[in-house]
Protein backbone atom coordinates (compact mmCIF):
# COMPACT_ATOMS: atom_id res chain seq x y z
CA UNK A 1 0.00 0.00 0.00
CA UNK A 2 2.70 2.35 1.07
CA UNK A 3 4.77 1.75 -1.95
CA UNK A 4 1.83 2.19 -4.10
CA UNK A 5 1.00 5.64 -2.40
CA UNK A 6 4.67 7.00 -2.97
CA UNK A 7 5.01 5.73 -6.59
CA UNK A 8 1.72 8.02 -7.38
CA UNK A 9 2.87 10.88 -5.47
CA UNK A 10 6.17 10.71 -7.20
CA UNK A 11 4.44 10.02 -10.24
CA UNK A 12 2.20 13.18 -9.89
CA UNK A 13 5.16 15.01 -9.38
CA UNK A 14 6.80 14.49 -12.50
CA UNK A 15 3.89 14.95 -14.43
CA UNK A 16 3.50 18.72 -13.13
CA UNK A 17 7.67 18.84 -13.20
CA UNK A 18 6.96 17.57 -16.71
CA UNK A 19 3.96 20.20 -17.74
CA UNK A 20 6.44 23.31 -15.75
CA UNK A 21 8.05 24.99 -19.02
CA UNK A 22 4.78 25.41 -20.36
CA UNK A 23 3.50 27.59 -17.76
CA UNK A 24 7.01 29.62 -16.25
CA UNK A 25 9.25 32.04 -18.02
CA UNK A 26 12.09 30.67 -20.26
CA UNK A 27 14.43 31.80 -17.43
CA UNK A 28 12.86 29.39 -14.57
CA UNK A 29 13.13 26.78 -17.33
CA UNK A 30 16.55 26.90 -17.17
CA UNK A 31 16.78 27.28 -13.32
CA UNK A 32 15.20 23.78 -13.38
CA UNK A 33 17.25 22.15 -16.16
CA UNK A 34 20.13 23.11 -14.06
CA UNK A 35 18.60 21.45 -10.78
CA UNK A 36 17.19 18.36 -12.79
CA UNK A 37 20.98 18.29 -13.70
CA UNK A 38 22.33 18.26 -10.81
CA UNK A 39 19.57 16.13 -8.73
CA UNK A 40 20.62 13.26 -11.39
CA UNK A 41 24.40 13.77 -10.48
CA UNK A 42 24.10 13.65 -6.85
CA UNK A 43 21.59 10.68 -7.16
CA UNK A 44 24.00 8.89 -9.49
CA UNK A 45 26.77 9.75 -7.23
CA UNK A 46 25.20 8.26 -4.40
CA UNK A 47 24.51 4.83 -6.26
CA UNK A 48 27.76 4.24 -5.42
CA UNK A 49 29.48 5.95 -2.98
CA UNK A 50 26.66 6.20 -0.53
CA UNK A 51 26.72 2.21 0.23
CA UNK A 52 30.37 1.72 -0.30
CA UNK A 53 32.01 4.67 0.79
CA UNK A 54 34.26 4.69 -1.92
CA UNK A 55 34.34 8.53 -2.24
CA UNK A 56 34.16 9.56 -5.93
CA UNK A 57 35.99 12.49 -6.93
CA UNK A 58 36.00 12.03 -10.67
CA UNK A 59 32.21 13.16 -11.35
CA UNK A 60 33.31 15.68 -14.23
CA UNK A 61 35.31 13.26 -15.88
CA UNK A 62 32.15 10.89 -16.41
CA UNK A 63 30.20 14.02 -16.95
CA UNK A 64 32.74 16.13 -19.23
CA UNK A 65 33.43 12.78 -21.69
CA UNK A 66 29.50 12.76 -21.98
CA UNK A 67 29.63 16.11 -22.91
CA UNK A 68 32.13 16.38 -25.06
CA UNK A 69 31.29 12.85 -26.90
CA UNK A 70 28.56 14.81 -28.15
CA UNK A 71 30.41 17.70 -29.16
CA UNK A 72 32.18 15.72 -31.29
CA UNK A 73 29.61 13.72 -32.66
CA UNK A 74 26.49 15.68 -33.41
CA UNK A 75 27.37 16.51 -36.91
CA UNK A 76 28.02 13.28 -38.07
CA UNK A 77 25.28 10.77 -36.29
CA UNK A 78 21.99 11.22 -35.24
CA UNK A 79 21.31 12.11 -31.89
CA UNK A 80 20.19 9.12 -30.38
CA UNK A 81 23.27 7.16 -31.08
CA UNK A 82 25.33 9.83 -30.17
CA UNK A 83 23.90 9.38 -26.56
CA UNK A 84 24.49 5.52 -27.12
CA UNK A 85 28.35 6.48 -27.89
CA UNK A 86 29.00 8.52 -25.04
CA UNK A 87 26.96 6.31 -22.32
CA UNK A 88 29.29 3.45 -24.14
CA UNK A 89 32.73 5.16 -23.29
CA UNK A 90 31.58 6.63 -20.14
CA UNK A 91 30.67 2.80 -19.24
CA UNK A 92 34.43 1.65 -20.66
CA UNK A 93 36.03 4.11 -19.08
CA UNK A 94 34.24 3.34 -15.44
CA UNK A 95 35.28 -0.60 -16.40
CA UNK A 96 38.59 0.82 -16.70
CA UNK A 97 38.89 2.65 -13.39
CA UNK A 98 36.97 0.19 -11.77
CA UNK A 99 38.97 -2.93 -12.88
CA UNK A 100 42.32 -1.31 -11.30
CA UNK A 101 41.01 0.09 -8.46
CA UNK A 102 38.33 -1.50 -6.82
CA UNK A 103 39.78 -4.46 -5.90
CA UNK A 104 42.18 -2.46 -4.03
CA UNK A 105 41.69 -0.31 -0.63
CA UNK A 106 39.46 2.64 -0.92
CA UNK A 107 42.32 5.51 -0.65
CA UNK A 108 43.44 4.36 -3.93
CA UNK A 109 40.24 4.53 -5.75
CA UNK A 110 39.82 8.11 -4.26
CA UNK A 111 43.42 8.41 -5.33
CA UNK A 112 42.86 7.59 -8.88
CA UNK A 113 39.74 9.75 -9.47
CA UNK A 114 40.86 12.66 -7.66
CA UNK A 115 43.05 13.12 -10.89
CA UNK A 116 41.31 11.73 -13.30
CA UNK A 117 38.99 14.86 -14.80
CA UNK A 118 42.41 16.91 -15.02
CA UNK A 119 43.90 13.68 -16.73
CA UNK A 120 41.26 12.98 -19.41
CA UNK A 121 41.02 17.13 -20.13
CA UNK A 122 44.56 17.34 -20.83
CA UNK A 123 44.58 14.09 -22.69
CA UNK A 124 41.75 15.44 -24.84
CA UNK A 125 43.34 18.78 -24.97
CA UNK A 126 46.17 17.11 -26.66
CA UNK A 127 44.64 15.39 -28.47
CA UNK A 128 42.64 17.90 -30.26
CA UNK A 129 45.33 20.35 -30.74
CA UNK A 130 47.86 17.79 -32.21
CA UNK A 131 45.73 15.14 -34.05
CA UNK A 132 42.26 16.51 -35.00
CA UNK A 133 43.83 20.72 -35.24
CA UNK A 134 40.79 21.55 -33.30
CA UNK A 135 40.46 23.59 -30.64
CA UNK A 136 36.95 24.47 -29.24
CA UNK A 137 33.66 22.56 -30.69
CA UNK A 138 30.12 24.05 -31.89
CA UNK A 139 26.99 21.77 -31.05
CA UNK A 140 24.12 22.39 -33.56
CA UNK A 141 21.35 20.45 -31.99
CA UNK A 142 17.60 21.68 -32.67
CA UNK A 143 16.81 21.99 -28.93
CA UNK A 144 15.61 24.24 -26.88
CA UNK A 145 15.88 24.41 -23.14
CA UNK A 146 12.76 22.36 -22.43
CA UNK A 147 13.58 19.69 -24.51
CA UNK A 148 17.17 19.35 -22.92
CA UNK A 149 15.09 19.76 -19.71
CA UNK A 150 12.67 17.11 -20.48
CA UNK A 151 15.61 14.41 -21.43
CA UNK A 152 17.02 15.23 -18.17
CA UNK A 153 13.95 14.52 -16.27
CA UNK A 154 13.74 11.39 -17.87
CA UNK A 155 17.09 10.34 -16.91
CA UNK A 156 15.99 11.26 -13.23
CA UNK A 157 13.52 9.37 -13.33
CA UNK A 158 15.57 6.43 -14.44
CA UNK A 159 17.82 6.81 -11.95
CA UNK A 160 15.59 7.17 -9.22
CA UNK A 161 13.96 3.61 -10.43
CA UNK A 162 17.39 1.92 -10.50
CA UNK A 163 18.15 3.45 -7.24
CA UNK A 164 15.05 2.12 -5.79
CA UNK A 165 15.20 -1.42 -7.21
CA UNK A 166 18.27 -1.50 -6.12
CA UNK A 167 17.34 -0.87 -2.61
CA UNK A 168 15.05 -3.68 -2.58
CA UNK A 169 17.00 -6.18 -4.64
CA UNK A 170 19.60 -9.16 -3.61
CA UNK A 171 21.98 -6.76 -4.69
CA UNK A 172 20.77 -4.07 -2.14
CA UNK A 173 20.75 -6.71 0.40
CA UNK A 174 24.80 -7.26 -0.21
CA UNK A 175 25.63 -3.82 -0.64
CA UNK A 176 23.90 -2.71 2.99
CA UNK A 177 26.23 -5.74 4.53
CA UNK A 178 29.33 -4.44 2.34
CA UNK A 179 28.75 -0.58 3.47
CA UNK A 180 28.16 -2.35 7.36
CA UNK A 181 31.39 -4.28 7.01
CA UNK A 182 33.29 -5.39 3.98
CA UNK A 183 35.45 -8.42 5.39
CA UNK A 184 32.19 -9.62 6.93
CA UNK A 185 30.49 -9.56 3.66
CA UNK A 186 32.88 -11.44 1.50
CA UNK A 187 33.03 -14.41 4.03
CA UNK A 188 29.23 -14.36 3.70
CA UNK A 189 29.50 -15.30 -0.12
CA UNK A 190 29.34 -11.48 -1.59
CA UNK A 191 31.25 -10.64 -4.65
CA UNK A 192 32.32 -7.33 -2.98
CA UNK A 193 34.76 -6.34 -5.86
CA UNK A 194 31.53 -7.31 -8.71
CA UNK A 195 28.87 -5.24 -7.27
CA UNK A 196 31.03 -2.52 -6.52
CA UNK A 197 32.13 -2.30 -10.18
CA UNK A 198 28.73 -3.26 -11.08
CA UNK A 199 27.43 -0.17 -9.08
CA UNK A 200 30.77 1.82 -10.53
CA UNK A 201 29.84 1.35 -13.75
CA UNK A 202 26.06 1.94 -13.36
CA UNK A 203 26.25 5.57 -11.70
CA UNK A 204 29.59 6.23 -14.20
CA UNK A 205 27.33 5.79 -16.91
CA UNK A 206 24.45 7.86 -15.67
CA UNK A 207 26.63 11.02 -14.96
CA UNK A 208 28.06 10.73 -18.32
CA UNK A 209 24.66 11.06 -19.75
CA UNK A 210 23.77 13.76 -17.90
CA UNK A 211 26.87 15.74 -19.42
CA UNK A 212 25.70 14.53 -23.05
CA UNK A 213 22.21 15.02 -22.71
CA UNK A 214 23.36 18.86 -21.40
CA UNK A 215 26.04 19.59 -24.31
CA UNK A 216 23.36 21.52 -26.19
CA UNK A 217 23.19 24.33 -23.73
CA UNK A 218 26.36 25.41 -24.27
CA UNK A 219 26.74 25.51 -28.18
CA UNK A 220 30.45 25.94 -28.20
CA UNK A 221 32.50 23.48 -26.01
CA UNK A 222 36.10 23.36 -25.02
CA UNK A 223 37.69 20.56 -22.45
CA UNK A 224 38.48 24.09 -20.05
CA UNK A 225 34.38 24.15 -20.01
CA UNK A 226 33.34 21.11 -19.60
CA UNK A 227 35.94 19.82 -17.13
CA UNK A 228 35.21 22.04 -14.85
CA UNK A 229 36.43 20.43 -11.33
CA UNK A 230 33.49 22.86 -9.53
CA UNK A 231 30.79 20.02 -11.00
CA UNK A 232 32.44 17.22 -8.79
CA UNK A 233 32.98 19.32 -6.26
CA UNK A 234 28.90 20.34 -6.14
CA UNK A 235 27.76 16.82 -6.47
CA UNK A 236 29.54 16.05 -3.55
CA UNK A 237 28.48 18.38 -1.50
CA UNK A 238 24.95 17.88 -2.58
CA UNK A 239 25.00 14.27 -2.25
CA UNK A 240 26.66 14.58 1.38
CA UNK A 241 24.43 17.67 2.69
CA UNK A 242 21.39 15.16 1.69
CA UNK A 243 22.86 11.77 2.72
CA UNK A 244 24.32 9.72 0.14
CA UNK A 245 23.10 6.47 2.02
CA UNK A 246 18.98 7.06 1.54
CA UNK A 247 16.95 7.51 -1.69
CA UNK A 248 15.91 10.68 -1.47
CA UNK A 249 18.74 12.28 0.19
CA UNK A 250 20.75 13.74 -2.98
CA UNK A 251 17.48 15.54 -4.10
CA UNK A 252 16.90 16.83 -0.66
CA UNK A 253 20.42 18.43 -1.18
CA UNK A 254 20.35 19.34 -4.43
CA UNK A 255 17.67 21.63 -4.75
CA UNK A 256 18.09 24.69 -2.28
CA UNK A 257 22.19 23.99 -2.34
CA UNK A 258 21.63 24.54 -6.57
CA UNK A 259 19.25 27.39 -5.56
CA UNK A 260 22.03 29.09 -3.16
CA UNK A 261 24.74 28.07 -5.61
CA UNK A 262 22.72 29.85 -8.34
CA UNK A 263 22.84 33.03 -6.22
CA UNK A 264 26.18 32.61 -4.60
CA UNK A 265 27.90 32.79 -8.40
CA UNK A 266 25.89 35.87 -9.24
CA UNK A 267 26.08 38.03 -6.22
CA UNK A 268 29.97 36.80 -5.16
CA UNK A 269 31.32 35.32 -8.56
CA UNK A 270 34.79 36.09 -6.65
CA UNK A 271 34.74 34.64 -3.97
CA UNK A 272 32.57 31.73 -5.13
CA UNK A 273 34.65 28.62 -4.39
CA UNK A 274 35.68 29.63 -1.02
CA UNK A 275 32.60 29.88 0.06
CA UNK A 276 31.89 26.30 -1.58
CA UNK A 277 35.01 25.16 0.31
CA UNK A 278 33.96 26.49 3.73
CA UNK A 279 30.67 25.78 3.81
CA UNK A 280 31.35 21.59 2.15
CA UNK A 281 33.74 22.11 5.25
CA UNK A 282 30.64 22.80 7.73
CA UNK A 283 28.65 20.22 6.09
CA UNK A 284 31.16 17.75 7.33
CA UNK A 285 31.38 18.80 10.55
CA UNK A 286 27.79 19.22 11.51
CA UNK A 287 26.46 16.98 9.95
CA UNK A 288 28.71 14.06 8.43
CA UNK A 289 25.39 11.78 7.56
CA UNK A 290 23.46 14.03 5.66
CA UNK A 291 20.08 16.02 6.96
CA UNK A 292 17.88 13.44 6.78
CA UNK A 293 19.69 11.71 9.41
CA UNK A 294 20.38 14.29 10.71
CA UNK A 295 16.37 15.09 11.45
CA UNK A 296 16.39 11.44 12.66
CA UNK A 297 18.30 12.07 15.50
CA UNK A 298 16.87 15.46 16.49
CA UNK A 299 13.69 13.53 16.24
CA UNK A 300 14.93 10.77 18.50
CA UNK A 301 16.25 12.57 21.03
CA UNK A 302 12.91 15.14 21.10
CA UNK A 303 11.31 11.88 22.20
CA UNK A 304 13.69 10.41 24.52
CA UNK B 1 70.47 12.81 -22.94
CA UNK B 2 72.07 14.05 -19.83
CA UNK B 3 70.62 17.23 -20.09
CA UNK B 4 67.21 15.60 -19.50
CA UNK B 5 68.89 13.03 -16.87
CA UNK B 6 69.77 16.01 -14.99
CA UNK B 7 66.59 17.99 -15.31
CA UNK B 8 64.86 15.10 -14.44
CA UNK B 9 66.58 14.53 -11.13
CA UNK B 10 65.97 18.43 -10.43
CA UNK B 11 62.51 17.68 -11.18
CA UNK B 12 62.32 14.06 -9.39
CA UNK B 13 64.38 15.62 -6.11
CA UNK B 14 61.20 18.11 -5.66
CA UNK B 15 58.77 15.79 -6.10
CA UNK B 16 60.73 13.50 -3.98
CA UNK B 17 60.44 16.32 -0.95
CA UNK B 18 57.57 17.03 -1.58
CA UNK B 19 56.42 13.34 -1.26
CA UNK B 20 58.26 12.75 2.04
CA UNK B 21 55.30 15.71 3.40
CA UNK B 22 52.45 13.91 2.28
CA UNK B 23 53.60 10.53 3.67
CA UNK B 24 54.46 11.82 6.89
CA UNK B 25 50.87 13.36 7.10
CA UNK B 26 49.39 10.13 6.06
CA UNK B 27 51.69 7.60 7.53
CA UNK B 28 51.92 9.47 11.28
CA UNK B 29 49.08 11.76 11.17
CA UNK B 30 46.80 9.67 9.10
CA UNK B 31 45.62 12.34 7.34
CA UNK B 32 45.00 11.84 3.76
CA UNK B 33 45.46 15.59 2.65
CA UNK B 34 43.96 16.70 -0.64
CA UNK B 35 44.81 19.93 -0.33
CA UNK B 36 48.79 19.04 -0.06
CA UNK B 37 49.52 20.47 -3.70
CA UNK B 38 47.66 23.97 -3.49
CA UNK B 39 49.39 24.50 -0.17
CA UNK B 40 52.47 23.95 -1.94
CA UNK B 41 51.07 26.74 -4.39
CA UNK B 42 50.09 28.91 -1.85
CA UNK B 43 53.99 28.69 -0.97
CA UNK B 44 54.95 29.40 -4.48
CA UNK B 45 52.78 32.62 -4.61
CA UNK B 46 54.23 33.54 -1.30
CA UNK B 47 57.95 33.44 -2.73
CA UNK B 48 56.60 35.43 -5.88
CA UNK B 49 55.60 38.14 -3.43
CA UNK B 50 58.22 38.10 -0.94
CA UNK B 51 60.56 38.33 -4.27
CA UNK B 52 59.55 40.52 -6.44
CA UNK B 53 57.47 43.01 -4.13
CA UNK B 54 59.78 42.98 -1.17
CA UNK B 55 63.00 41.68 -3.05
CA UNK B 56 63.38 39.17 -0.69
CA UNK B 57 65.75 36.51 -2.21
CA UNK B 58 63.56 32.82 -2.39
CA UNK B 59 66.47 31.36 -0.27
CA UNK B 60 65.83 33.78 3.02
CA UNK B 61 62.13 33.22 2.03
CA UNK B 62 62.35 29.28 3.06
CA UNK B 63 63.77 30.56 6.33
CA UNK B 64 60.09 33.19 6.72
CA UNK B 65 57.84 30.38 4.61
CA UNK B 66 58.60 27.09 6.14
CA UNK B 67 57.73 27.97 9.70
CA UNK B 68 55.01 29.92 8.85
CA UNK B 69 53.70 26.61 7.01
CA UNK B 70 54.53 24.45 10.01
CA UNK B 71 52.64 27.19 12.05
CA UNK B 72 49.89 27.31 9.82
CA UNK B 73 49.67 23.37 9.42
CA UNK B 74 49.42 23.17 12.90
CA UNK B 75 46.32 25.22 13.51
CA UNK B 76 44.94 23.54 10.35
CA UNK B 77 45.28 20.19 12.62
CA UNK B 78 44.58 21.91 16.00
CA UNK B 79 40.89 23.12 14.53
CA UNK B 80 39.80 21.39 11.62
CA UNK B 81 41.93 18.07 11.61
CA UNK B 82 41.41 16.84 15.53
CA UNK B 83 37.75 16.96 16.14
CA UNK B 84 37.67 14.63 13.11
CA UNK B 85 40.14 12.26 14.92
CA UNK B 86 38.35 12.39 18.01
CA UNK B 87 34.99 11.50 16.46
CA UNK B 88 36.31 9.17 14.22
CA UNK B 89 34.69 5.69 15.27
CA UNK B 90 38.00 3.74 13.27
CA UNK B 91 40.81 4.23 10.68
CA UNK B 92 38.18 4.34 7.48
CA UNK B 93 36.16 6.93 8.75
CA UNK B 94 38.55 9.20 9.71
CA UNK B 95 40.08 8.27 6.23
CA UNK B 96 37.00 9.50 4.06
CA UNK B 97 35.89 12.26 6.32
CA UNK B 98 39.90 13.63 6.30
CA UNK B 99 39.62 13.26 2.10
CA UNK B 100 35.83 15.73 2.48
CA UNK B 101 37.67 18.10 4.65
CA UNK B 102 41.01 18.27 2.94
CA UNK B 103 38.76 18.62 -0.51
CA UNK B 104 36.53 21.54 0.67
CA UNK B 105 39.83 22.97 1.95
CA UNK B 106 41.69 22.87 -1.28
CA UNK B 107 38.69 24.86 -2.91
CA UNK B 108 39.04 27.46 -0.39
CA UNK B 109 42.81 27.82 -0.85
CA UNK B 110 42.77 27.72 -4.55
CA UNK B 111 39.64 30.25 -4.48
CA UNK B 112 41.63 32.95 -2.24
CA UNK B 113 44.56 32.36 -4.22
CA UNK B 114 42.31 32.91 -7.71
CA UNK B 115 41.17 35.89 -5.83
CA UNK B 116 44.55 37.40 -5.16
CA UNK B 117 46.15 36.53 -8.32
CA UNK B 118 43.89 35.35 -10.95
CA UNK B 119 44.26 32.40 -12.75
CA UNK B 120 47.09 32.82 -15.22
CA UNK B 121 50.89 31.21 -15.31
CA UNK B 122 53.19 33.46 -12.82
CA UNK B 123 57.00 33.28 -12.48
CA UNK B 124 59.66 35.09 -11.53
CA UNK B 125 63.41 35.08 -12.88
CA UNK B 126 65.79 34.41 -9.84
CA UNK B 127 69.39 33.15 -10.17
CA UNK B 128 68.91 31.98 -13.92
CA UNK B 129 72.79 31.66 -14.90
CA UNK B 130 73.95 28.96 -16.86
CA UNK B 131 76.19 26.34 -15.35
CA UNK B 132 78.00 23.63 -16.72
CA UNK B 133 77.42 20.20 -15.22
CA UNK B 134 79.11 17.12 -16.59
CA UNK B 135 79.30 18.70 -20.05
CA UNK B 136 75.66 19.94 -19.84
CA UNK B 137 74.57 23.62 -19.08
CA UNK B 138 71.90 23.67 -16.68
CA UNK B 139 70.21 26.69 -15.08
CA UNK B 140 71.44 27.93 -11.76
CA UNK B 141 68.20 27.77 -10.21
CA UNK B 142 67.51 24.33 -11.32
CA UNK B 143 71.07 23.27 -9.57
CA UNK B 144 70.04 25.16 -6.40
CA UNK B 145 66.38 23.66 -6.46
CA UNK B 146 67.59 20.30 -6.54
CA UNK B 147 70.50 21.04 -3.27
CA UNK B 148 67.98 22.62 -1.44
CA UNK B 149 65.58 19.43 -1.98
CA UNK B 150 68.47 16.75 -1.48
CA UNK B 151 69.96 18.84 1.86
CA UNK B 152 66.20 18.96 3.25
CA UNK B 153 65.28 15.21 2.36
CA UNK B 154 68.45 14.61 4.26
CA UNK B 155 68.06 16.29 6.97
CA UNK B 156 64.76 15.01 7.45
CA UNK B 157 65.66 11.24 7.18
CA UNK B 158 68.17 11.51 10.07
CA UNK B 159 65.75 14.02 12.15
CA UNK B 160 63.45 10.52 11.60
CA UNK B 161 65.64 7.81 11.94
CA UNK B 162 68.83 9.21 14.37
CA UNK B 163 67.13 11.50 17.35
CA UNK B 164 64.16 10.37 19.89
CA UNK B 165 61.67 12.65 18.64
CA UNK B 166 62.08 10.81 15.04
CA UNK B 167 61.80 7.77 17.08
CA UNK B 168 58.65 8.89 18.63
CA UNK B 169 56.85 9.87 15.01
CA UNK B 170 58.02 6.31 13.78
CA UNK B 171 56.36 4.57 16.50
CA UNK B 172 53.25 5.97 16.15
CA UNK B 173 53.21 5.51 12.61
CA UNK B 174 54.00 1.79 13.01
CA UNK B 175 51.70 0.58 15.84
CA UNK B 176 49.21 3.63 16.20
CA UNK B 177 47.42 1.56 19.24
CA UNK B 178 50.30 0.81 21.23
CA UNK B 179 52.03 3.69 21.05
CA UNK B 180 50.19 5.28 23.96
CA UNK B 181 51.23 2.26 26.36
CA UNK B 182 54.97 3.39 26.21
CA UNK B 183 53.90 6.59 27.27
CA UNK B 184 53.95 8.95 23.83
CA UNK B 185 51.28 11.54 23.46
CA UNK B 186 49.48 10.17 20.12
CA UNK B 187 47.69 13.20 19.46
CA UNK B 188 50.81 14.94 19.79
CA UNK B 189 52.85 12.97 17.56
CA UNK B 190 50.16 13.55 14.89
CA UNK B 191 49.61 17.37 15.07
CA UNK B 192 54.03 17.49 14.68
CA UNK B 193 53.68 15.16 11.82
CA UNK B 194 50.88 17.01 10.05
CA UNK B 195 53.01 20.74 10.98
CA UNK B 196 56.08 19.05 9.50
CA UNK B 197 54.13 17.93 6.36
CA UNK B 198 52.83 21.49 5.87
CA UNK B 199 56.35 22.62 6.67
CA UNK B 200 57.58 20.17 3.60
CA UNK B 201 54.80 21.66 1.65
CA UNK B 202 55.87 25.05 1.86
CA UNK B 203 59.44 24.02 1.51
CA UNK B 204 58.86 21.85 -1.80
CA UNK B 205 56.49 25.62 -3.20
CA UNK B 206 59.76 28.18 -2.52
CA UNK B 207 61.71 25.19 -4.11
CA UNK B 208 59.26 24.25 -7.07
CA UNK B 209 58.87 28.76 -7.75
CA UNK B 210 62.46 29.24 -8.82
CA UNK B 211 62.21 27.22 -11.70
CA UNK B 212 59.27 26.80 -12.86
CA UNK B 213 55.69 28.50 -13.83
CA UNK B 214 52.69 28.00 -11.80
CA UNK B 215 49.05 28.46 -12.06
CA UNK B 216 46.69 29.28 -8.82
CA UNK B 217 44.65 25.81 -10.12
CA UNK B 218 47.55 23.55 -10.26
CA UNK B 219 47.61 22.44 -7.17
CA UNK B 220 45.12 19.09 -7.93
CA UNK B 221 48.39 18.31 -10.12
CA UNK B 222 50.78 18.43 -7.84
CA UNK B 223 48.74 16.16 -5.06
CA UNK B 224 48.39 13.69 -7.67
CA UNK B 225 52.30 13.13 -8.20
CA UNK B 226 52.61 13.36 -5.05
CA UNK B 227 50.27 10.87 -4.16
CA UNK B 228 51.40 8.43 -6.85
CA UNK B 229 55.25 8.83 -5.50
CA UNK B 230 53.74 7.91 -1.91
CA UNK B 231 52.16 4.80 -3.05
CA UNK B 232 54.91 3.80 -5.99
CA UNK B 233 57.37 4.18 -2.74
CA UNK B 234 54.84 2.52 -0.44
CA UNK B 235 52.88 4.05 1.99
CA UNK B 236 54.91 5.85 4.92
CA UNK B 237 58.14 4.90 3.80
CA UNK B 238 60.80 7.86 3.38
CA UNK B 239 63.52 6.02 1.29
CA UNK B 240 60.29 4.68 -0.91
CA UNK B 241 59.08 8.06 -1.51
CA UNK B 242 63.09 9.34 -2.31
CA UNK B 243 63.30 6.90 -5.24
CA UNK B 244 59.89 6.55 -6.57
CA UNK B 245 60.38 10.79 -6.56
CA UNK B 246 63.41 10.64 -8.59
CA UNK B 247 62.16 7.80 -11.00
CA UNK B 248 59.02 10.22 -11.75
CA UNK B 249 61.00 13.18 -12.38
CA UNK B 250 63.20 11.16 -14.90
CA UNK B 251 59.92 9.85 -16.65
CA UNK B 252 58.38 12.71 -16.96
CA UNK B 253 60.98 14.88 -18.34
CA UNK B 254 62.05 11.87 -20.80
CA UNK B 255 58.13 11.62 -21.96
CA UNK B 256 58.22 15.31 -22.31
CA UNK B 257 61.10 15.30 -24.20
CA UNK B 258 61.01 12.85 -26.06
CA UNK B 259 56.92 12.43 -26.77
CA UNK B 260 55.23 15.35 -26.22
CA UNK B 261 55.40 17.75 -22.93
CA UNK B 262 51.45 17.72 -23.36
CA UNK B 263 51.26 13.83 -21.85
CA UNK B 264 53.36 14.04 -18.85
CA UNK B 265 50.28 13.57 -16.75
CA UNK B 266 49.13 10.76 -18.85
CA UNK B 267 52.65 9.25 -18.58
CA UNK B 268 52.17 9.76 -14.95
CA UNK B 269 49.57 8.13 -15.03
CA UNK B 270 50.28 5.31 -16.57
CA UNK B 271 53.19 4.58 -14.38
CA UNK B 272 50.19 4.59 -11.49
CA UNK B 273 48.03 2.10 -13.00
CA UNK B 274 51.14 -0.10 -14.03
CA UNK B 275 51.50 -0.20 -10.55
CA UNK B 276 48.40 -0.93 -9.37
CA UNK B 277 47.93 -3.98 -11.17
CA UNK B 278 51.63 -5.39 -10.57
CA UNK B 279 52.50 -4.21 -6.94
CA UNK B 280 49.54 -2.21 -5.68
CA UNK B 281 51.65 -2.34 -1.86
CA UNK B 282 54.46 -0.11 -3.87
CA UNK B 283 58.20 -0.88 -4.67
CA UNK B 284 59.50 -0.69 -1.25
CA UNK B 285 55.90 -1.71 0.65
CA UNK B 286 55.38 -5.03 1.99
CA UNK B 287 52.31 -6.90 1.23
Amino acid sequence: MKTSYAFALAGAALVVLALAPMFIPEYWTGVLLGMTGYVTLATAWALFSGPTRYVSLATVAFFGVGAYTVAVLNEVMPYPLVLLCAAGIGMVMALVVGLSTLRLAGVYFVIFTFGLAELVRQTVSWWEVNVTYTMGRYVFLPFEGRHIYWQLLALAALTFLIAWAMGRSRIGLALKALGDDETVASHAGVDVTRIKLLLFVISSTIITLVGAIQAPRWTYIEPSIVFNPTVSFMTLIMALLGGAMRLWGPLVGAVPLFLLFEWLSVSFPDHFSIILGLLFILIVFVMPNGVLAKIDDLRKGGRA
Amino acid sequence: MLEHVVNGLVLGGTYALVAMGLTIQYGIARIMNLSFGDTIIAACFATYVLFTSLSISPILALLILVPSGYALSNVVYRVIMKPLVARAPDEGALEVDSILVTFGLLFVIQGILLYLFGGGYTSYSFFNTPINVLGTVVAGNRLLALVLSLMIGAALVIILFRTRWGMILRAVALAPKSAPLFGIDTDRAARTAFAIGGAIAATGGVVISMFQTFTATAGVVFTMKALIVVILGGKGSVPGAIVAGLLLGLVETFVAAYVDPGLTLAAVYTVFLLLLLVRPNGIFGKA
